[in-house]
């Protein structure tokens, strides 16, 4: 049957196609937004979606930054993708079913580059088992080197591979909701706070 | 019921009717600030406006490719012609895989084909997963916005559902105590579905992939736990190249919620490791309206919802006063299109301003397509009576001008002189809620006149005053239009 339906609306768009046009170049310079300092821009709106850029010098110095935030102290089960930040809690080769990550409190991940115009992180799930830890935590926080921050959307699609992974993604700032009488609420359905690192040394 | 019958329900709650407008124009504001802050933002809409028309003109060509390279990656893909189609083929997967439980993200094509009933008629539980959807899906309610599915609902009424059906406390309304309420309600639906169902919002042929972009996190949430992933679209949600993808993300939450971007925008490229991902095209009509010159052009529609919050007509009216799945201007071109002689009254719905027309992301003439469409409505012979007469006479009236100055000057006499039961009574509908304006006391030539022959004599010395009562502010009318 599939094969049918396939053919059948293949045919009958082709009945009537609108008379073809040019596709417009995309140059990844421009002419698009720049920022001066597109840190602070990206900081800025980072904070206008209610999430938190910490600035560390180090790897190490991140997880320094970690041992001073309540959420993360607190946290019965933690869960960390870099090497040197943070303590993880699970093992997650111990855990072949994503649905045992219900419980996790706090999860460090790696994020490939950073958007200045609207402060999204790009993610992938590379070398991560479950895609769920970028949704599942009570709090999130992502590591970025500092050097990777871009100044808009085509800089950071003409830097990243997107069909390289099965899963990747833009992330920007915690989730959020304003269904009920458009009133923002932060903690919708996954993580409630998001902290960005971004790491001046690191070899990534 | 036709869209007037509906729109004065729904404005017999003043209150209500008021508050609904001030909201979503606090979502137009939004938008307005985030469009200006981006400097080659006409720029961006003139290459996203390109983009789709390159596509649809190339539409076959793009759906093969995006088939063949989803194939590559372990996607599996289905093609529907019709809404019955997609309902079946998204059923016999669920069934092959034994689930009984779904999540479903927000997806309008979803809604368009009647997805949840089919399934729950066959046993399944179906859980809408978008908070807004979660709510109207519990008053047993269709959307009545495509991004902001409960902007009709107050949060006491939220207050009262949740308490009803998600036991939180009596009378509580505060948004932050609800989200909370539905989130560990949602958790446990999550956790335990056997499927996850989403929409898809941009479908890139040269690597075959999809993107769904949400705030919640709930569309990421529903596939990353269970093993089965479904992803519905439209055909014409595709895209030819992953760089195109930057010009539409830029503009879509910014023209949707005044966002810089949607918290999640996630790509998916295939599935999951010891998983299925499955993706449904569906036609159910689009073809047709390829085929149409007129109205080919609202396929481009990205659903972003920035027409409705714009429009004074959806704003004063409400969602569900258009009978449709996507209700305001879009839904206006879109439902007449498919079924004329049920939708003929919604594109008259329309002051014809064309503020829709200024704030679409992709350029689609919506005004012009709604005046297009009132042609066609007539052509179709479904025109009711009282309009086709009304339409007569103003055209008679407007052909001869010493009818046009007679009908002008008894309107203006009338309006002064007559009783206030002559002036407002059912038979005049312009007359109902709102008090007409003071009649000048000169017409436009008498006064276009006069200041001509002011301007002669002020060329020769003296000044002529001219005529500007009918400007006069209206301040304290309220009690009498005939003062
Ligand atoms: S017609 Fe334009 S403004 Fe309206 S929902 Fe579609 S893309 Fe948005």
């Amino acid at each position: 049957m599939s094969n049918s339906a396939r053919n059948a609306i293949l045919a009958k768009l082709r009945v009537a196609l609108p008379e073809s046009s040019a596709l417009p170049q995309l140059p990844a310079e421009g002419p698009w937004q720049k920022f001066e300092d597109p840190v602070r821009r990206f900081q800025e709106v980072l904070e206008g979606v209610g999430g938190k850029l910490v600035r560390v010098a180090t790897v190490r110095e991140a997880g320094e930054y970690l041992e001073s935030d309540d959420r993360w102290v607190k946290a019965t089960v933690r869960w960390s993708a870099v090497e040197g930040l943070g303590q993880s809690t699970i093992d997650m080769n111990a855990i072949p079913d994503p649905h045992e990550l219900e419980n996790v409190d706090f999860a460090v991940l790696r994020g490939g580059l950073g958007v200045a115009e609207n402060a999204a992180v790009w993610v992938t799930d590379e070398g991560l088992r479950h895609r769920v830890l970028f949704f599942i935590p009570q709090h999130l926080a992502l590591a970025i080197p500092a050097r990777r921050i871009v100044h808009n959307m085509h800089e950071a699609y003409a830097a990243v591979q997107v069909s390289r992974q099965a899963f990747s993604c833009f992330i920007s700032g915690p989730s959020k909701t304003a269904d009920i009488e458009q009133s923002l609420v932060i903690g919708a359905h996954g993580a409630r706070s998001l902290i960005v690192f971004l790491v001046e040394e690191w070899e990534h | 019921m036709s869209h007037p019958a509906l729109a004065q329900q729904f404005t017999s709650d003043r209150t209500r009717a008021e508050w609904h407008d001030r909201s979503l124009w606090f979502v137009r504001e939004k938008r307005d600030r985030m469009a200006h802050g981006v400097p080659e933002w006409e720029l961006l809409r003139e290459h996203a406006s390109a983009i789709k028309l390159h596509t649809m003109s190339q539409l076959p060509h793009y759906l093969e490719q995006f088939e063949k390279n989803a194939a590559a990656r372990g996607i599996i893909v289905h093609w529907a012609e019709t809404a019955d189609d997609h309902n079946r083929i998204v059923y016999e997967i669920l069934q092959r895989h034994g689930v009984r439980r779904v999540v479903k993200s927000k997806s309008m094509l979803t809604e368009e084909c009647h997805l949840n009933p089919f399934l729950e008629k066959r046993g399944m539980e179906v859980v809408d997963t978008d908070l807004g959807e979660r709510i109207v899906q519990l008053r047993q309610e269709a959307p009545s916005h495509i991004v902001l599915p409960a902007i009709h609902i107050r949060k006491e009424e939220v207050g009262e559902c949740f308490h009803e059906h998600l036991g939180t406390e009596k009378g509580a309304s505060d948004p932050n105590y609800l989200t909370e309420a539905a989130r560990n309600h949602l958790r446990e639906r999550f956790c335990k579905a056997d499927a996850g169902i989403t929409g898809v919002n941009f479908a890139i042929a040269e690597t075959g992939g999809f993107v769904v972009c949400t705030n919640e996190g709930n569309a990421d949430l529903g596939v990353s736990l269970p093993k089965l992933h479904i992803a519905c679209m439209g055909i014409e949600k595709l895209l030819p190249r992953a760089s195109d993808l930057a010009v539409f993300l830029r503009l879509l939450a910014r023209s949707a919620t005044g966002q810089p971007i949607t918290t999640y925008s996630s790509h998916f490229h295939g599935p999951r490791e010891g998983c299925e991902l499955h993706v449904v095209l569906v036609d159910n009509g689009r073809s047709s309206i390829l085929q149409s010159p007129d109205f080919r052009r609202s396929l481009n529609c990205i659903r972003c919802g920035a027409c409705m919050n714009t429009c004074p007509v959806y704003r004063r009216s409400g969602g569900h006063s258009y009978e449709t799945t996507v209700p305001g201007p879009i839904g206006s071109i879109l439902a007449p299109v498919r079924e004329p002689e049920k939708h003929s009254s919604l594109p008259f719905a329309c002051t014809l301003c064309g503020s829709c027309t200024d704030v679409c992301p992709v350029k689609i003439d919506l005004h012009h397509q709604l005046l297009a469409m009132r042609g066609h409505i007539d052509a179709k012979h479904l025109l009711p009576v009282s309009k086709k007469l009304s339409m007569k006479l103003v055209s008679a009236v407007l052909s001869r001008t010493w009818l046009y100055n007679t009908m002008g000057w008894l309107a203006r006499v009338s309006l002064k002189w007559a009783p206030r039961f002559a002036v407002y009574n059912p038979l005049n509908g312009w007359g109902r809620q709102r008090e007409l304006p003071i009649p000048p006391s000169a017409t436009f030539r008498q006064m276009f006149a006069q200041r001509r022959a002011g301007r002669k004599s002020a060329e020769s010395g003296a000044a002529a005053p001219v005529a500007r009562e009918g400007s006069k502010s209206r301040e304290g009318s309220q009690t009498g239009g005939q003062a």
